[in-house]
C-alpha cells in the first residue's frame, strides 16, 4: 500500500488547518479515521478481511458507571467482573474483607457479587493501598462499575 | 419494564413504553452503553461485556438487573432470549413476568419437528415428510418422498443444519452432514425430512392471543424477498393472493394458535404453492418481528403495546386495516462484496421523513454499528393506499436517506424496487437469488465498481 508516513501527517495538517473535527478516508483498501483531540492521532486499518472493532478507547459515556466524585489521582479502579448485588463482608455482621489503608495482592479478596443467588468473589487484580471504596454493601452494581480504588506498589 | 435487547428493536419498545407511561431499564453490553436506547431509556445496566453470551444471552445478569431495579417485567425484543423457554421459565421463576409467551408455548414451537406435530394436529397442511431415527429410516422415507428433498434441522431455522438432496445416493452423506451443522448450531443433532417445494412464497400471518384461547389474525406479510433466508423486503398484505387463499391462511394460523391457547404476538408462516395452489406450514415465531411495522402500519395498532396489554391481562382487540405497506430493511453491509458486513462509525446519518413514512432505527450521526452484533440498521417503512403508492413512496423514502462511513445496501435496495418483476409483484422466494445473479444485478454491480 502506498501510503508514506509523510502522506498522512500531510492529511493530518489538512484536518488541522480546517473546521472540521473529524476525517475519514478510504482508498486502496486502506481508511484512516482521524479525530481532533483523540487519544490516538489516527486509526489505521486495512478494511478487508475480518472486521476488528475499533482501536480507539471507548468515549466516556452518559451511561458510564462512574463515581460522582472523580477517582483520586494515581489510583487504579478495581471494576466488578459481573453484574450483581456486591457485599462487603463474606456475612451480614461480620467484618469486610478489605477497609480504606489495608494492604492488597492481585489475589485479595475485595467482595462477593451475588447473581441469581450464585457468590462470585472478587478479587483486587493489584498490588497497593486500598484508597477509596466506591460501591455499597447490598447495592446493585453493574459490570465494568468501579468497586474501589487502589493505589498501586 | 426492563428491555433485554439492543439496537432498532430496544428504541421501538421505549418509544411504547414511553406512549403508555411504563419506566424502562435496558440491559445492554459494555459495547452498547454509547447507543441511542442507553441514552433514551429511564436506566441504562450493564451486564457485561461486548460478547452477547456474556450481556444479552446472560440469563442470569438480565433477571438480576431487573431484580435489582425493581423491574416488573422484561421485554425480549426478538432474537438473543426471546424464543429461549428456560429464560421464560426464569423470570416466571423470580415473579418478573415474560412479556411473550409461556415457555410450554416457546418448547412447542421451538421445536421444528413437534411444531410439525401440532401443525398436523391443528389440520394445517405440513410439507409431505417427517422424522427419521436411522439410515434405513431415511432412506426408506426419502424414497417415498421423492427428491428433491429437504434435511432440517429439529433444533432452529436460518438455514443452518439445512441441506438440500438431488440424489437419493447422496443421502446418507447430507444427513451426517446437516446432522454435524445443527449440532453445532443449536446443539441439537436430530433433522428431519421434507419435499423440497421448488417454486414458493414466504406468507406469513400475524396472530395475538389473550393466553386463554382467543386468538384474532392481522392479516398476513409477504417476506418472499429475501437471500439465505434472510429477509430484505417485506410488505402487507401479500400482492396476488386470491380472497380464498388469503382466507384459508388466516384460519389456519388462528387454528394453530388457538389450539396452543397463545399467549402474546406471534407469527405462523407459510410456503405458498402457487402453481398448486396449496400452502404448507412452516414455523411459528412466538415472538415480536423484525417486519412487525407493515402490520402496524397497515392496522394502525402498535404491537408492542399489544404485547403489553396482554401481559397486563387486558385481552386482545383489532381495528380494520387499510391501504399498502412496504418495509425494506437497511443494513451496514456491501452488496457488491458478498453482502459483507460493514461495521464501523456513521459519520452522517439522514433518515426519510413525511406523511405515511416511517423509520425505525438507533442509527444516528456519530452513532457505532458494533462488529459484535448484525448489521441492521434500521428499517424503512412506507404506507401507502395501494401497493404501487406504496412502493413508489419507498422509493422516494430510500433517496431521500444518506448514510456516510459504512456500506449499506441501499442502492441495492432501489434496484430491487425497480425490477419490473419485483413491481408485478408475487415473486417467489428464489427470485432474489435469480436477481443478484441475472442482468438487473450484473448492471447493478457495475454501477456501484
Amino acid at each position: 500500500m502506498s501510503l508514506t508516513a509523510k502522506d498522512v501527517a500531510e492529511i493530518l495538517k489538512l484536518l488541522e488547518d480546517s473546521r472540521f473535527n473529524e476525517l475519514t478516508l478510504e482508498m486502496n483498501g486502506v481508511k484512516i479515521e482521524l479525530r481532533r483531540g483523540a487519544i490516538e492521532a489516527g486509526d489505521i486499518r486495512e478494511t478487508r478481511g475480518v472486521a476488528k472493532p475499533p482501536r480507539n478507547a471507548v468515549p466516556a459515556s452518559i451511561s458510564q458507571p462512574t463515581p460522582t466524585i472523580s477517582p483520586p489521582p494515581g489510583a487504579v479502579a478495581v471494576p466488578a467482573p459481573l453484574l450483581g448485588i456486591y457485599y462487603r463482608a463474606p456475612k451480614p455482621g461480620e467484618p469486610s474483607f478489605v477497609e480504606v489503608g489495608d494492604q492488597v495482592t492481585p489475589e485479595t479478596i475485595v467482595g462477593i457479587i451475588e447473581v441469581m443467588k450464585l457468590m462470585n468473589t472478587v478479587r483486587a487484580g493489584v498490588s497497593g493501598e486500598v484508597l477509596r471504596i466506591d460501591s455499597r454493601n447490598g447495592e446493585l452494581v453493574e459490570f465494568g462499575q468501579t468497586i474501589l480504588f487502589v493505589k498501586p506498589r | 419494564m426492563l428491555i433485554a435487547n439492543r439496537g432498532e428493536i430496544a428504541v421501538r419498545i421505549i418509544r411504547s413504553c414511553r406512549d403508555l407511561g411504563i419506566e424502562t431499564v435496558i440491559a445492554h453490553s459494555d459495547a452498547d452503553r454509547d447507543s441511542l436506547p442507553t441514552c433514551l431509556a429511564g436506566r441504562a445496566i450493564c451486564v457485561g461485556p461486548a460478547r452477547p453470551t456474556d450481556s444479552y444471552l446472560n440469563m442470569n445478569a438480565i433477571v438480576q438487573a431487573a431484580l435489582g431495579t425493581a423491574c416488573d417485567a422484561i421485554h425480549p425484543g426478538y432474537g438473543f432470549l426471546s424464543e429461549r423457554a428456560p429464560f421464560a421459565r426464569l423470570c416466571e421463576e423470580n415473579a418478573v413476568r415474560f412479556i411473550g409467551p409461556t415457555a410450554a408455548q416457546i418448547d412447542a414451537v421451538g421445536d421444528k419437528l413437534r411444531a410439525r406435530g401440532e401443525a398436523i394436529a391443528a389440520q394445517v397442511p405440513v410439507v409431505p415428510g417427517g422424522a427419521v431415527t436411522s439410515a434405513r429410516e431415511a432412506q426408506e422415507l426419502a424414497a417415498q418422498l421423492g427428491v428433491p428433498l429437504l434435511i432440517k434441522a429439529v433444533g432452529g431455522g436460518g438455514g443452518r443444519g439445512m441441506k438440500r438432496v438431488d440424489q437419493l445416493k447422496d443421502l446418507a452423506a447430507s444427513m451426517d452432514m446437516a446432522a454435524a451443522e445443527a449440532g453445532a448450531a443449536f446443539g441439537d443433532a436430530r433433522v428431519y425430512l421434507e419435499r423440497y417445494v421448488d417454486s414458493g412464497r414466504h406468507v406469513e400471518v400475524q396472530v395475538l392471543g389473550d393466553g386463554t384461547g382467543a386468538v384474532l389474525h392481522l392479516g398476513e406479510r409477504d417476506c418472499s424477498v429475501q437471500r439465505r433466508y434472510q429477509k430484505l423486503i417485506e410488505e402487507s398484505p401479500a400482492p396476488g393472493l386470491h380472497a380464498s387463499m388469503r382466507e384459508r391462511l388466516h384460519e389456519a394460523a388462528v387454528r394453530f394458535a388457538t389450539r396452543l391457547q397463545y399467549r402474546g404476538a406471534g407469527t405462523v408462516e407459510f410456503l405458498v404453492d402457487m402453481q398448486r395452489d396449496e400452502f404448507y406450514f412452516l414455523e411459528m415465531n412466538a415472538r415480536i418481528q423484525v417486519e412487525h411495522p407493515v402490520t402496524e402500519m397497515v392496522w394502525g395498532i402498535d404491537l408492542v403495546a399489544a404485547q403489553i396489554a396482554v401481559a397486563n391481562g387486558n385481552g386482545i382487540s383489532k381495528g380494520s386495516s387499510g391501504g399498502w405497506a412496504v418495509e425494506c430493511r437497511i443494513n451496514a453491509e456491501d452488496p457488491a462484496h458478498d453482502f459483507m458486513p460493514s461495521p464501523g462509525t456513521v459519520s452522517l446519518a439522514q433518515w426519510p421523513a413525511g406523511p405515511g413514512v416511517r423509520v425505525d432505527t438507533y442509527i444516528a450521526s456519530g452513532s457505532r454499528i458494533s462488529p459484535f452484533y448484525d448489521s441492521l440498521m434500521g428499517k424503512i417503512i412506507v404506507h401507502g393506499d395501494d401497493r404501487e403508492a406504496a412502493i413508489a413512496g419507498m422509493r422516494a423514502a430510500l433517496a431521500a436517506t444518506r448514510i456516510v462511513g459504512v456500506k449499506t445496501n441501499l442502492a441495492f435496495q432501489q434496484a430491487v424496487l425497480a425490477d419490473a418483476q419485483f413491481q408485478q409483484g408475487g415473486v417467489d422466494t428464489g427470485y432474489l437469488a435469480r436477481f443478484i445473479e441475472t442482468q438487473a444485478g450484473a448492471a447493478w454491480r457495475a454501477e456501484s465498481g
